[in-house]
């Protein structure tokens, strides 16, 4: 038997191994990634536990991971300093140390790689990491995404500016960073999320203002915070001035408007959880369990702390190879219906001349009509061109509309807009919120600078096989010189090629 | 005998199908695409846009089209003109001069600029950068803009496009084609054009055609918005693509993986970690760039014939049509091509003999493995 013909341009043995390789790998140090790190260093097995923050201050200035809002801190300008906040802040990384967890702060994981349907190009499955000077592979044996929530931001009048932000960054800001800017907050929602975000706050000394309710009763069970929940209210819009946010406009039932006071709106209606890892490596589903091979998630993502860490450790646990129940996240509570009556709220009070997408300037009339970007010429008949009109040649499409709009494709990587996007589709084509159709995720699931992203130590394979494309010669003859003498010529010349 | 539903129906919502689809019914003819999901989903919409491909025979025609598509499809498409290419090495300097020579020889004006005026009209490029050749034709355009553009012009001419619809058989009499079978019923039609990219050999197959061709996945990166440059139409250092009118550069690059396909397309597009080598590539392209952020990757699926070079031809009332890899610039002459085979019979505007499907006719059936163009297999 001889050796098979190998296509020295392919991929075939291009893509290095992983620089390092670990036993157990956890993404994200929140209670679920914390539990389950300590499940697993405890049960004698090496751990390596991964956490984003802190974030780079650029990335914060972009809503990445979080919607910061513009209410950090210059104290993000000093990451040392920054870095020594976060351990005293949380006693269980201590505790991790202590348990010989190698503990990796300030260090993203961007992607996820696994050989799947399409491609089988990897030595082995690979979590993509980086940090502020360089980017690097890691394999694992057992990789847990305890990568817990994400902000959900819902537009209205006034959201794009300074001092409007996410409830899930406004906690980290307080409880993480001690880089919280605001003095007096608006929190929007009454759901659980929204009483601790208020809770939170009060217990901090930061004065809570209101919290602003579109239906007609607290919809959380917890305890509720001193400040008043404005139930049946409508949010008019925030208006400010060159340093965001200094004052809300909101109205009763009966449509009597006032103005509420403050530096900051949280909106606290909803979480979403941060499952880009597993998505991108192609998870069929992301609920706690194993989702693919040795990759499990963890973490409620949006219940009590006490939940996501007894999930941790149940998870971790369950990966050991232990008969343990993971407990699963309460779903009782119909948090797609909220958002999308949060949504058609706040539709209702706002131009449709507010932005959708902050990053690409897209305002809901845009995204509706699916006109292209500004700096585009817009010729009569795209005025006749709409969602609508898409809709009349298939089921709406996250995706198109993105590429035709723009909207999602800025560097908070639709951080910002996803949702929104999502339930403005599923109402314009009359789905349930809950089958509204989800833009995807690509790597890297965090921007990533190119001098930082760049393997400078790729395999020679990689640099000898390396063509612009396909790497076929004949492909760039000029057709005029086919079957000539020119061709045989031409192909011998820089081994044919010629290409642009 | 009845008349068919359709003059013509065109298998393949890519730009090829459309930019052919929207020709045909620009001449009056009634006109179906059929996709097996959406307008562009595909290699259209996933590539890096260049419009500058000088070997091909239709490149004049597409060279006249691209300044006026915008008019005559009524949507915009970012077409811009020309394109620079800088090289970080003396290797890549004497290659791009070598391309130049080539371009000379065809009539297509290229400047050689050295290093000074390579920087000045790429303020990102390095200190590395040793000049170039700046190409005073080609071009590049919006690729999922424009697969759209065609479409919708394409219906503004009475066309119709079904999505997710895809063709399950080619229905015959006496030689030929009479319509086609899909889920949602028969249609039957004078004329068949097939540029269904990776499918089109499935589909051709029960009617005793063999056309050779196999797929391969590649990838791209995207960063964040870059200052406007002069030309947005930049490349080397082993890369293609551009800077988009919004500022974010786009290239791809590097090896490809071989695929198998199913006749219902591919089941995913994953990329791999050849993000990072794109990336370094970019880096050292664009020094001045560096700091920006990477803010998404994909990858594509594109079909290649053994000598990577199109298939244009026309048996009886049938019309195949696959660009091997190289479909989007050309696409406004591929469409007038197809049209023309469709129609006359015969290409109006340029030799395409060359592209005929019989330069396979003594293709050794082993010539994927005699090329190493196969599948990997998971170890």
């Amino acid at each position: 038997m001889t050796d098979a013909i190998r296509d020295s341009h392919a991929i075939d043995g291009k893509i290095a191994t992983p620089d390092e390789v670990h036993d157990v790998v956890v993404v994200g140090a929140g209670a679920a990634g914390l539990a389950a790190a300590l499940t697993a260093a405890r049960a004698g097995r090496q751990v390596v536990l991964i956490d984003e923050h802190p974030v780079s201050p650029a990335l914060v200035g972009n809503d990445v991971p979080l919607w910061f809002g513009g209410r950090a801190t210059a104290a993000l300008q000093a990451p040392e300093r920054v870095l020594e906040t976060l351990v005293e802040n949380e006693p269980l990384i201590g505790e991790c140390f202590e348990a010989g967890v190698d503990v990796r702060l300030g260090t993203v994981a961007w992607g996820l790689w696994r050989n799947r349907d399409g491609s089988a190009a990897l030595p082995r499955a690979m979590l993509g990491l980086a940090d502020s000077t360089r980017s690097w592979t890691a394999g694992f044996a057992t990789l847990v995404l305890a990568t817990g929530a994400r902000d959900c931001a819902l537009g209205f009048a006034g959201w794009d500016q300074p001092g409007v932000m996410g409830a899930l960054a406004f906690e980290t800001l307080v409880t993480r960073y001690d880089a919280f800017a605001g003095q007096r907050v608006v929190v929007l929602g009454s759901g659980d999320l929204a009483l601790a975000t208020a809770r939170l706050a009060e217990a901090r000394g930061i004065a809570v203002a209101a919290l602003i309710e579109v239906r007609d009763s607290v919809q959380g069970s917890g305890t509720l915070p001193k400040a008043a929940v404005l139930i049946d209210h409508q949010l008019i819009r925030a208006e400010g001035g060159i340093n965001g946010v200094e004052r809300v406009l909101v109205a009763d039932a009966a449509g009597h408007e006032r103005v509420i006071a403050c530096d900051t709106v949280i909106m606290a209606v909803d979480a979403v959880p941060a499952i880009e890892l597993a998505e991108v490596a192609g998870a069929p589903q992301t609920a706690a369990g194993e989702v693919l091979p040795g990759v499990w998630m963890a973490g409620a993502a949006t219940g009590s702390s006490a939940d996501a860490a007894a999930q941790g450790r149940a998870v971790m646990a369950r990966a050991l190879g232990q008969d343990v129940a993971i407990p699963a996240a309460d779903a009782s509570f119909d948090r797609m219906a909220y958002r999308a009556e949060w949504l058609r709220a706040l539709v209702a009070t706002s131009p449709d001349t507010t932005k959708v997408c902050q990053c690409e300037e897209v305002s809901r009339a845009d995204l509706i009509g699916v006109q292209p970007p500004q700096y585009l010429p817009r010729p009569d008949k795209l005025g006749a061109r709409s969602l609508a009109t898409l809709l009349d040649d298939g089921p709406p499409d996250p995706e198109q509309v993105k590429r035709l709009t723009r909207a999602g494709m800025g560097v908070c990587q639709g951080r910002r807009c996803r949702e929104q996007i999502s339930l403005l589709l599923a109402m314009a084509a009359n789905l349930p919120p809950a089958g509204a159709p989800r833009g995807n995720w690509r790597v890297p699931v965090r921007p990533v600078p190119l001098g930082i992203l760049a393997d400078w130590h790729e395999t020679p394979a990689m640099t000898a096989g390396w063509d612009v494309w396909f790497g076929i010669a004949t492909q760039w003859i000029p057709y005029a010189d086919i079957g000539t003498e020119a061709e045989t010529r031409k192909l011998a010349t820089l081994a044919g090629s010629m290409h642009i | 005998m009845t008349a068919p539903q359709y003059d013509v129906i065109v298998i393949g919502a890519g730009v090829t199908g459309l930019s052919s689809a929207w020709w045909l019914a620009r001449d009056g003819l009634r006109v179906l695409v059929l996709d097996k999901g959406t307008i562009g989903a595909e290699a259209s919409s996933r590539n890096g846009g260049g419009a500058s491909h000088y070997q091909s025979p239709l490149f004049a025609e597409e060279q006249r089209l691209w300044p006026m598509m915008d008019d005559l499809l009524g949507y915009p498409t970012e077409h811009q003109a020309e394109r620079v290419i800088i090289a970080t090495n003396q290797h890549d300097l004497d290659h791009y001069h070598f391309i130049a020579s080539n371009c000379d020889e065809m009539g297509w004006r290229v400047d050689r600029i050295d290093a000074a005026t390579a920087r000045a009209m790429v303020p990102i490029a390095g200190d590395n950068c040793l000049g170039g050749i700046h190409f005073r034709f080609g071009g590049h355009a919006n690729p999922q803009r424009t697969v759209q553009a065609f479409g919708w012009a394409l219906q503004d001419h009475g066309g119709r496009i079904i999505q997710h619809c895809p063709v399950t058989a080619i229905t015959t009499a006496g030689g030929q084609v009479t319509g086609v079978d899909t889920p949602q019923g028969h249609f039957s039609c004078g004329a068949l054009v097939v540029a269904a990219g990776p499918q089109i050999a499935g589909l051709l197959a029960p009617l005793g055609i063999a056309v050779p061709l196999m797929a391969g996945r590649a990838e791209m990166i995207v960063t964040e918005p870059a200052p406007l440059m002069r030309l947005g139409g930049v490349d080397g250092n082993g890369l293609y693509g551009r800077q988009t009118l919004r500022g974010n550069l786009a290239f791809g690059g590097g090896p490809h993986e071989w695929i198998d396909t199913q006749p219902s397309g591919p089941r995913a597009r994953p990329t791999t970690p050849l993000a990072r080598n794109l990336a370094r590539r970019v880096a050292e392209l664009f020094p001045k760039a560096a700091h920006l952020h990477v803010i998404r990757s994909w990858a594509g699926i594109v079909e290649n014939t053994p000598d990577g070079r199109p298939i244009l031809d026309r048996i009886d009332n049938l019309v195949i049509a696959t660009m091997s890899g190289v479909g989007f610039g050309l696409s406004p002459a591929t469409g007038h091509a197809v049209r023309d085979l469709v129609v006359d019979g015969a290409c109006s505007f340029t030799d395409i003999a060359k592209l005929s499907l019989a330069r396979f006719a003594a293709l050794e059936s082993d010539w994927r493995e005699r090329r190493g163009w196969l599948p990997l297999v998971d170890a």
